[in-house]
């Protein structure tokens, strides 16, 4: 890529996450248009040269950042980590946005009154791998967040369940013991009978800009991080 | 790496036919398992850390099913599913792909297929004699491929085990130790609490005993009390009666005396050892002198396996013994060892590795504890460290 290339941004293409990135782009003064068609998927920030904009799914962009197709990304922590592990140095965090607060958390069913931390967790995993001949099941979408946060735990005796909807609903139904999941305000857990373990909290998640390491440096980065930082 | 050539195609069945031969001398059945497996038996089995680095999917009629990330685990299927009498005697040997997923850095595509050579022997025979024979075959192996200047590590998990059931102290705590024996930092932290050492922090059940202290009810009834008043029910797999119980072992925690300076003296001097094994087996010696006959009885078994290691030859002063190898090991339940080559820019390369797993085959479905000892050799680390 020549230094004259033009850096693409990813932005998400709906819900709130999109209406408050859109807010907070304005503010910093960045209209975002689109080009194209007026269904299209592509735009560009007037006012600055050399920047191309993606509508994409949250979850795409993180994608995208891992394998290159886009330069720069709006997307929550959550699914930035999930995609890209902190110490894979091919994109990090340019800035934190302030918005979109979520909190990845380990959560079990409220009637354990026996299981407050992940030691309890281990011992009950255990005690479910000698009972039922099955290891303790995790129901989540975050198949590497929970990985790498029961590893650092030691926490080996159990088995993630993918669940790509309701996964609070996971261990009423069964199909799981416990939930890895995001929570903004703990009613849906609590409605769900489950509880946060005391040091179950995997990551306090918001929305980021992330960038390709290798366009960090690039004068047009700055810009954007500057002017951002002022419209948190 | 698209493929292999003509050329290493050739190399690697040049290896193969090298080192199979001294498996069948010993009267290994060469045998080749079936590469896609059940699942389950695997995530069952090793946990979620295998299962991240597992290639698995889904066939046609809907089983779930994957790609063998070892050979072991397909062997002992084909025992269990072959042999008249599980438990009887019988050995196996192989030569075939596993598939782990393990990205390289720097490198686009991860490692995905690795060779591998290898040999398990079953049912009940002279313990001490067949750890001993495992490793005198892989190193007869390594000599018939021509490879040499390597360095052996042995260790012995029975040790630890045996250490722990030689020391007076609930079984609970036993048991919370060995599953923290993986992980060194979570071992000290819980050695150093059951020791007094830090004062119990409260947690949210903290209260919760306290309540139950007071209340003069079974911890059943009580549990069954609480519940009822917070309107919840019991779900996920576990019973009031195991709740309750856990909780009543948390409730005598607190009065239980911590572990004596001596008794963690006797677990830190264990682990301590480490060194040439005759040396190793003179400390172990006079540790068994202050622990009870359990101790006394697995250091025996390693001074007759190391009698046996010699008798096959093995040059044992050039191999080192340390408590704490296996740590990472986790299936293993009693003699274990490593064989590393050093590369050109000083890392070490594993090539070959084994050990000693008694309670596999009952976990996946012998129906009883049958002895299992093998090895696994890297062909294809022996390849890359020749070209």
């Amino acid at each position: 890529m020549s230094s004259s290339a033009k850096l693409t941004l990813a932005l998400p293409s709906k819900g709130r996450l999109r209406e408050a990135a859109e807010g907070m782009f304005a503010r910093a003064g960045f209209e975002i248009v689109k080009t194209g068609s007026a269904r299209g998927y592509q735009g560009e920030v007037k006012g600055i040269n050399g920047l191309d904009v993606a509508f994409l799914s949250a979850s795409e962009i993180a994608k995208s950042l891992k394998d290159g197709t886009v330069d720069l990304g709006v997307t929550g922590e959550d699914l930035l980590r999930e995609t890209i592990s902190p110490d894979d140095p091919v994109a990090d965090v340019v800035l934190r946005l302030g918005f979109g607060p979520a909190d990845v958390v380990v959560a079990v069913p409220e009637c354990w009154l026996d299981v407050a931390t992940i030691a309890d967790l281990d011992q009950v995993a255990g005690e479910i791998y000698a009972t039922h001949g099955h290891r303790l099941r995790v129901a989540t979408k975050y198949l590497e967040l929970t990985r790498r946060f029961f590893a650092g735990h030691g926490l080996t005796g159990y088995r993630i369940v993918e669940s790509l909807g309701a996964t609070e609903g996971a261990p009423a139904a069964g199909s799981a013991e416990i939930i890895v999941d995001i929570t903004t305000t703990g009613s849906t857990l609590k409605a769900n009978q489950l509880k946060v373990l005391e040091d179950g909290l995997i990551l306090r998640s918001e929305a980021v800009l992330a960038g390709r390491k290798n366009v960090m440096k690039k004068p047009l980065v700055s810009t954007l991080r500057e002017r951002l930082e002022l419209a948190i | 790496m698209p493929g292999k050539s003509s050329q290493q195609r050739r190399a690697l069945d040049a290896l193969n036919a090298a080192m199979v031969p001294a498996f069948e001398a010993a009267g290994a059945e060469f045998i080749d398992p079936d590469v896609i497996q059940p699942a389950d038996l695997f995530l069952e089995r090793s946990g979620e850390h295998i299962r991240a680095r597992t290639y698995l999917f889904t066939s046609p009629d809907g089983e779930e099913l994957c790609l063998r990330p070892d050979l072991t685990v397909p062997t002992c299927r084909y025992h269990l599913e072959h042999a008249s009498d599980a438990g009887a005697p019988a050995r196996y040997c192989y030569a075939g792909k596993a598939f782990r997923h393990t990205p390289v850095s720097g490198q686009a595509v991860p490692v995905r297929e690795l060779d591998q050579v290898g040999l398990e022997i079953f049912g009940a025979g002279d313990t001490a004699r067949d750890d001993a024979e495992v490793l005198a075959l892989t190193l007869a192996a390594l000599k018939a491929a021509g490879v040499g200047g390597y360095r052996i590590q042995i260790g012995d998990l029975g040790l630890f085990d045996a250490l722990l059931q030689s020391i007076d102290m609930p079984e609970r705590w036993r048991n919370r130790l060995k599953r923290q024996f993986w992980r060194p930092r979570a071992f000290r932290d819980l050695l150093n609490q059951l020791a007094g050492g830090k004062p119990r922090s409260r947690s949210a059940i903290s209260q919760l005993l306290d309540d139950m202290q007071a209340s003069s009810l079974d911890p059943v009834t009580y549990v069954e009390k609480h519940l009822d008043e917070l309107d919840l029910q019991m779900v996920a797999g576990r019973s009031v009666e195991q709740v309750a119980s856990r909780l009543a072992e948390k409730l005598n925690d607190r009065s239980e005396p911590p572990l004596s300076e001596q008794q963690v003296g006797l677990i830190n001097d264990y682990l301590a050892i480490r060194g040439e094994p005759g040396k190793a087996l003179g400390e172990l010696r006079a540790l068994a002198e202050k622990t009870g006959k359990t101790f006394a009885d697995a250091v025996d078994l390693f001074h007759a396996r190391l009698g046996e290691m010699q008798d096959a030859s093995i040059d044992t002063a050039a191999t080192e013994f340390a408590a704490v190898f296996g740590r990472s090991l986790e299936y293993y339940t009693g003699f274990v060892f490593q064989i590393d080559r050093e590369r050109a820019d000083g890392a070490l390369d594993n090539i070959a590795g084994g050990g000693r797993y008694d309670t596999m085959l009952a976990d996946i479905g012998a129906g009883r504890q049958i002895p299992a000892v093998g090895l696994a050799i890297q062909a294809s680390r022996l390849l890359e460290v020749e070209s």
